[in-house]
C-alpha cells in the first residue's frame, strides 16, 4: 500500500514502516517558540529541570508578536526568550526581523523535516514538503530538550487543483473558498495534501499562504510535494543542498478526495467571525471600511506587496481607510525598499510598520475602535482577534484588500483588471495574464 | 472519581481569542489574573459568575485557533472541572490533557445552561441530573488518558525521563 507525504515523513522520523491512524514517538528536526507561548516554555522546562535544547542550531525563538514590546510586562517575557538563547545556544529571531512562519521558510526549514512550532500556523512549512503543524508550550518544550514528541499519524485529505486563476484571483481566494466548502473543523486530526496542475504550477509564496490557512480547516498540517519550484526557492535562499524530493506515492490512501477547478474561483471574503463564513465578493454590498491591512505569515510577502503596489501606484487611498502594511520579514522589506514598492505604498497613504506580526493578533499597531470594520489579508478573524470583541474584521487577498483602500468599501479587485487600470511596473507579478 | 458541578453553555466555535483574547497578552505572564478574564469575549459575566467545580459545556470544534496553552491553563486555574462540548480542536485538546484539564466529547445538545451534571470519567458517563439524562461519554485514545492519569506531559517525561507512551 502506498504513502501519504505525512505517512513518508513520520515513518522515516520513527524507523519504521507507520500508517494513518497508528501513534508514534517521533524525532523532531525543527522547533520554535514566539513570544506569545515561549515564555511559558521555558518555564514548564525549568519546572521539570529540562531546561536545555539538545539541538540548538535547530531551535528558534521568535520575538514577532508584540514586536517592538508596547508593554514593560511584553518587554520582560522577551528578555526571557534572549536569556534561554544566550543559555542554550538556541537561535534567536529578534524584534524586526519578521514573522516566525515567513523566517522559517527562509532559512530554517527543508523538505522531509519534522517541523514543531508552538504557533497553530506552524503548518505553513508544509509547502516546503515539510511535515510541520502547531503545538501548545509544553509539547514543543519537551520536543526543544528531547528532540522527539507523540504524533498520531494522520489521515490525509487530498485537494485536488486544476485550471488557471482568473486576472484578480490569488491562492488566498482559493484556500478562503475551501475553507467556506469544507468548514473550519472540516480537516481536524487530518492532514490536506494539495496537489494538480495548479499547484505545479503555483510560485512558492503562493503555496505559503495555502499551508498556512490549512489550520483554519482544523488540519494537523498543510502539505505540497516539493519539486523544482521548492528547489529554486531553496537555491535563492542559498540552501540547494537541502531539496528533497518529497511527493506521495501514487496508490496512497486518502480519507477523501476533493477536485477544485481554480477558473471558477472568485475573489472570495470571509466575513465576521469565523474563516469558513465566506462570501464571494460579487455578493458582498455595501460594506464600508475603516482599516485595510496588508502584511502576516499568510499575506505578507515581497509577492504580495508588489501585487498591492501595482494597484495603489500613483494613487491616494480613501481619506476614512486607514492603510496599514507590514512586510513579513525584514528581507521582505529590504528587497520592497529596493524596488521601490515601499515609497509607492507611503505616497499612497500607508502606514508601513516594523516586519512581524503586526496588528493581526490584537496587541498592538492598529486595534480596532467599537464597530469598526477592517479588511485584512491575515488568516483569522475571530471576535476580539484585532484587540476588540466589538470590531468587525473580513478577510482577503492582497489584490482585494488594496483595491478596497482605494474605493473605501470591500470591492471587486477584477475590475481593475478588466479595465486595465493596474499598473503593472513591478515585476515577476504572478497571475495577471 | 465522580465531579460534580453546574453546566455553562456556549455555542459553536469558541476560539482561544474567546477564552484568552490577545488583548490581554500582557497577563499572560500573569495567569491568575488573566483567568479572571477567561472566556470573556464570549461571555462577559461568566468569570464572575461561576463557581469552582463547574462545567463548561459547548458546541463543535471548541478551542480552535492559536496554539496558546494560557487558554486551557486559565479555564483550570479559574476552578472549572472538565470542557464538554460535541468536538474540540486539535491543538486545544492536546493542550488541554497535557496541562491536565480533562475534556470530555459528547452529545452537549442534552444539556441545558445551568443543568445539574455529575460526570464519571471511569464510567464514561456524564449524568445530567436536572434533566435526568445519562450521556455516552466518547473515550479519549490511550495515549491522552496515561498523559492525563500522570498528571499532564511534562509530569509524565519527569517521572519517566522519556516518552513512555506507546
Amino acid at each position: 500500500m502506498g504513502k501519504t507525504i505525512a505517512e513518508k515523513i513520520i515513518s522515516e522520523h520513527c524507523e519504521k514502516d507507520v500508517s494513518a491512524g497508528e501513534f508514534v514517538v517521533a524525532k523532531v528536526d525543527v522547533t520554535m517558540v514566539q513570544d506569545g507561548t515561549g515564555p511559558l516554555t521555558i518555564e514548564e522546562m525549568k519546572k521539570i529541570n529540562l531546561e536545555q535544547a539538545i539541538n540548538p542550531e535547530k531551535t528558534v525563538l521568535f520575538i514577532d508578536h508584540a514586536s517592538p514590546s508596547p508593554r514593560k510586562e511584553l518587554s520582560n517575557s522577551h528578555k526571557v526568550l534572549r536569556d534561554f538563547a544566550k543559555k542554550t545556544g538556541a537561535v534567536l529571531s529578534d524584534v524586526g526581523e519578521g514573522v516566525c512562519h515567513q523566517r522559517l521558510v527562509e532559512s530554517h526549514v527543508s523538505p522531509g523535516e519534522i517541523v514543531i512550532g508552538a504557533d497553530s500556523h506552524t503548518c505553513t512549512s508544509g509547502a516546503l514538503g515539510a511535515f510541520a503543524t502547531g503545538m501548545g508550550s509544553t509539547d514543543v518544550g519537551i520536543a526543544i530538550a528531547l528532540g522527539k514528541t507523540w504524533l498520531k499519524v494522520p489521515e490525509t485529505i487530498k485537494i485536488n487543483i486544476t485550471g488557471k486563476f482568473q486576472a484578480g484571483v490569488y491562492a488566498k481566494d482559493l484556500i478562503l473558498h475551501i475553507a467556506g466548502m469544507i468548514g473550519a473543523d472540516g480537516a481536524t486530526y487530518k492532514a490536506l495534501e494539495f496537489t494538480g496542475e495548479t499547484i505545479e504550477k503555483m510560485p512558492m509564496a503562493d503555496r505559503f499562504t495555502l499551508s498556512n490557512m490549512a489550520v483554519e480547516l482544523g488540519a494537523k498540517a498543510g502539505l505540497i510535494a516539493s519539486d523544482e519550484t521548492t528547489r529554486e526557492y531553496l537555491l535563492s535562499r542559498g540552501r540547494e543542498d537541502r531539496f528533497r524530493e518529497i511527493f506521495a506515492d501514487q496508490d496512497a490512501v486518502y480519507s477523501e478526495i476533493i477536485e477544485i477547478d481554480a477558473s471558477k474561483i472568485v475573489p472570495t471574503l470571509s466575513c465576521p467571525h469565523t474563516v469558513d463564513n465566506t462570501i464571494t465578493v460579487d455578493k458582498i454590498g455595501n460594506v464600508k471600511l475603516d482599516q485595510v491591512f496588508i502584511g502576516t505569515c499568510t499575506n505578507g510577502r515581497i509577492e504580495d506587496l508588489r501585487v498591492a503596489a501595482n494597484i495603489l501606484k500613483d494613487k491616494k487611498k480613501h481619506p476614512d481607510v486607514r492603510l496599514i502594511v507590514v512586510p513579513a520579514s525584514r528581507e521582505v522589506y529590504s528587497q520592497a525598499l529596493k524596488e521601490g514598492i515601499i515609497k509607492t505604498l507611503v505616497d499612497a497613504g500607508a502606514n508601513v510598520l516594523a516586519p512581524g506580526c503586526g496588528p493581526c493578533v490584537g496587541i498592538h499597531a492598529g486595534i480596532l475602535g467599537d464597530d469598526e470594520v477592517c479588511l485584512a489579508t491575515q488568516n483569522r478573524n475571530f471576535q476580539g482577534r484585532m484587540g476588540n470583541p466589538k470590531g468587525y474584521i473580513y478577510l482577503g487577498s492582497p489584490a482585494t484588500a488594496a483595491y478596497s483602500a482605494l474605493t473605501g468599501y470591500i470591492s471587486d479587485p477584477r475590475e481593475i483588471y478588466a479595465l486595465h487600470t493596474a499598473q503593472r511596473i513591478y515585476p515577476n507579478e504572478k497571475y495577471i495574464h | 472519581m465522580i465531579k460534580k458541578g453546574k453546566a455553562w453553555k456556549f455555542g459553536n466555535n469558541i476560539s482561544t481569542d474567546h477564552i484568552a483574547p490577545g488583548r490581554l497578552f500582557h497577563l499572560r505572564s500573569n495567569l491568575p489574573e488573566l483567568a479572571k478574564h477567561v472566556l470573556e469575549d464570549a461571555d462577559p459575566d461568566f468569570a464572575k459568575n461561576m463557581s469552582h467545580g463547574d462545567f463548561v459545556v459547548a458546541g463543535k470544534n471548541f478551542g480552535l485557533g492559536s496554539s496558546r496553552e494560557h487558554a486551557p491553563k486559565i479555564i483550570k486555574i479559574a476552578g472549572v472541572n472538565a470542557v464538554l462540548a460535541k468536538s474540540f480542536a486539535r491543538i486545544f485538546f492536546r493542550n488541554a490533557i497535557n496541562i491536565g484539564l480533562p475534556l470530555i466529547e459528547c452529545n452537549t445538545d442534552l444539556i441545558n445552561q445551568g443543568d445539574d451534571l455529575e460526570v464519571n470519567l471511569e464510567a464514561g458517563i456524564v449524568k445530567n441530573l436536572t434533566q435526568n439524562i445519562d450521556i455516552k461519554i466518547t473515550p479519549l485514545p490511550e495515549v491522552m488518558i496515561k498523559i492525563l492519569n500522570e498528571g499532564g506531559l511534562a509530569k509524565h517525561i519527569e517521572k519517566h525521563g522519556d516518552f513512555q507512551l506507546v
